[in-house]
């Protein structure tokens, strides 16, 4: 059983002290920023970024890894107490999961997201662990022409996933290309889109982008409400859920993590989509729909398994082929290459204690933040009585920290602080940043596959069709397109996002 | 003619800004290229067209389909957060970070809903001494502590 060594192997590394002190700090950070609202993982794992230059890459990457699956289990106490999602991905966590705080189960509601939670992450884990392997052998055989095709599905599925308009999503994965091509072109030398400013000559900083387009955009249309919370404090007793809801629960658990699972591997997929899906299909297949919206524990339980399951998930792609599916693992590559390791498929067999431990050290981790977290809730409710006036400007202290310091220049934060504008008029309008950053970070790979595929094919661009692989990716991205433009489709996909 | 759905119209107008710079841009000083050896001029100006053609498109919609209004713009907190975050990255080297943290903390607390003089004021301290202590001495970031003039 060569998975059985790997898999030792792996555990070897992620429970050396130095390495299991790391998975802590990242949990526990993650969990932190998962409380609290306003903060996600993208700008916390960006601000820590410079950070684990001192750092050895297994240990960084295990640590921010922590971070990511860290905030899915704080985002669903916020949601359940506040009923305002302390992450994205668990807005619909909000619907039953405050209505069972308000009927007096908030205990039983939080102990059954970590304990689904947990039970997603173990799941994601050997999914991992078993599927990362050969899909890495299949993508050493990936020439241009596959990776170029591969890259098309993967915005095609940002786009189809995204809220609101399809037109003007795709046009954002657009804006995201070009934007991600400033800089030196690498075949060429020649400098584009650099307005004679020296600084952008090494292109625009993922890191910056997001900051601003999530960061600060997110904060000025937060100061736009005065929002008031009520939060659940007393209420906290009984954590353990009744038998009934455990009957209740493990079906919704199971299928949420699948379907987590699932869409976690696909490009633009990840924890956010995951639960939404959860919740449409849970509540569709329900014998009593009407309870959800009103306290269904169904409606805490799968959700919280698929969000967990695809944000562990969603480190497949990035693993096996060095591609990104969402921000968070653009920032994963990031610090990869901070560490001199180019990302893609030999990754697992240059680095197999990177691999496995990371792989190893996401088990270990839910363990810690399934142990840590149902004692420590306590702290966490205190931390949600920290009024936001006191907490953006912390926040916006530390993005400029971890903006400023990426090269001690002032000009990066200008560019922040450009991006946060964008990022707000963007949300005026109904733009989704999403698929433009997922466009930004896969322009430059996108063109250099492009070009080496034409050169191959001698300007043939039917190379894309030919070839059985990318012919596959290239049909089942056309195939999206075709189903979500039909208007039956189109109406479905509209309701599912009302609904969630 | 009637503007139907104003949050379209006005990213139709801004997708055809964007792709249109990008296209000229492009056009104009990097070579194009053949399919077979793309210059540096290729990709942005498909993209470019692209961007134009789907600005167009939403563009049109928006004066056939309606739509909602665009909700309040609040230049206040947007004003104000930009400006806090360029002082922090301008004012670095000559007033140290100890300052220009003070100034961001209290320029951005303008800008929110409440503005308290003491808890900005305690705010401030709390976050400068964490910024001194974990990213100046325990992360070992090169920012100045003190002003350029009092070293």
């Amino acid at each position: 059983m060569e998975i059985l060594d790997n898999l030792l192997l792996g555990f070897s590394v992620a429970i050396s002290p130095i390495n299991l002190l790391y998975c802590l700090i990242g949990v526990l950070l993650g969990t932190l920023i998962g409380v609290l609202p306003g903060v996600g993982p993208l700008a916390t794992i960006a601000m820590l970024l410079p950070i684990t230059f001192n750092l050895n890459p297994v240990a960084a990457l295990i640590m921010l890894a922590g971070i990511y699956y860290g905030a899915q289990y704080g985002g669903s106490t916020t949601a359940i107490l506040v009923n305002i999602p302390g992450e994205s991905s668990s807005v619909v966590t909000c619907l039953d999961g405050y209505q069972m705080a308000r009927q007096g189960r908030a205990g039983p509601a939080l102990a059954v997201a970590a304990l689904s939670s947990f039970f997603a992450g173990c799941v994601a884990t050997l999914l991992i662990a078993f599927a990362a392997p050969p899909l890495a052998e299949v993508a050493l055989k990936f020439g241009p022409a596959e990776y170029f095709s591969l890259m098309v599905l993967g915005l095609v599925a940002a786009v189809v996933l995204a809220h609101g308009s399809l037109i003007k999503a795709i046009g954002m994965v657009i804006l995201g290309l070009l934007m991600g091509l400033a800089g030196t072109d690498v075949n060429s030398g020649v400098l584009r889109f650099t307005f004679d400013v020296p600084e952008l000559s090494d292109g625009i900083g993922f890191v910056v982008v997001a900051m601003g387009m999530f960061g600060t955009a997110e904060i000025v249309a937060n100061l736009e409400h005065k929002g008031t919370r009520e939060v659940f404090t007393g209420k906290v007793k009984h954590l353990f859920p009744t038998k009934d809801d455990l009957k209740r629960s493990w079906a919704p658990v199971l299928r949420g993590t699948a379907l987590g699972s699932f869409l976690g591997i696909l490009p633009g997929g990840g924890a956010l989509l995951s639960s939404f899906a959860a919740y449409t299909v849970e509540k569709k297949i329900s014998k009593h729909p009407e309870q959800f919206g009103k306290g269904a524990i169904e409606g805490v339980a799968a959700p919280e398994a698929a969000n967990n399951a695809g944000a562990q998930t969603s480190f497949i792609p990035m693993l096996t082929l060095g591609i990104p599916g969402n921000g968070v693992m653009a920032l994963m590559i990031g610090a990869l290459m901070i560490q001199g390791i180019a990302p893609g498929p030999q990754v697992m067999t240059e680095k197999p204690e990177l691999f496995w431990g990371l792989i190893a050290s996401m088990w270990v981790g839910n363990l810690l933040l399934v142990v840590l977290n149902l004692p420590m809730i306590g702290i966490w409710i205190k931390l949600l009585t920290v009024p936001y006036r006191l907490l953006y400007p912390a926040i916006l202290v530390f993005m400029a920290v971890g903006v400023f310091s990426l090269s001690n220049n002032a000009f990066d934060v200008l560019i922040m602080a450009i991006f946060g504008i964008l990022g707000y008029v963007c949300i005026k309008l109904e733009c989704e940043p999403a698929p433009m950053i997922l466009g930004f970070i896969l322009g430059p790979l996108m063109e250099e596959n492009l070009r080496r595929a034409m050169l191959l094919a001698r300007g043939d661009a039917t190379v894309f069709f030919t070839k059985p692989i990318s012919a596959g990716f290239m049909f089942a991205a056309i195939l999206l397109l075709v189903l979500i433009a039909l208007p039956a489709m189109r109406k479905k996909r509209e309701e599912a996002f009302v609904e969630g | 003619m009637r503007i139907k759905s104003p949050k379209d119209f006005w990213a139709g107008l801004m997708f055809i800004a964007f792709g249109m710079t990008a296209m000229v841009i492009a056009l104009m000083n990097y070579q194009f290229g053949t399919a077979v050896r793309m210059g540096p001029g290729y990709f942005p100006t498909v993209l470019g067209g692209i961007l134009v053609a789907l600005g167009v498109f939403v563009l049109f919609e928006s004066l056939v389909i309606e739509g909602p209004k665009i909700a309040d713009f609040h230049l206040r907190p947007l004003l104000l957060i930009t400006v806090g975050l360029l002082a922090y990255g301008y004012l670095m080297q000559p007033l140290g970070l100890m300052l220009s943290t003070a100034l961001m903390v209290f320029i951005s607390a303008v800008g929110g809903h409440e503005f308290k003089w003491k808890e900005v004021t305690v705010l401030s301290v709390v976050l400068i001494t964490f910024s001194v202590l974990v990213f100046v001495k325990g992360l070992t970031l090169p920012f100045p502590i003190w002003p350029a003039f009092m070293e």
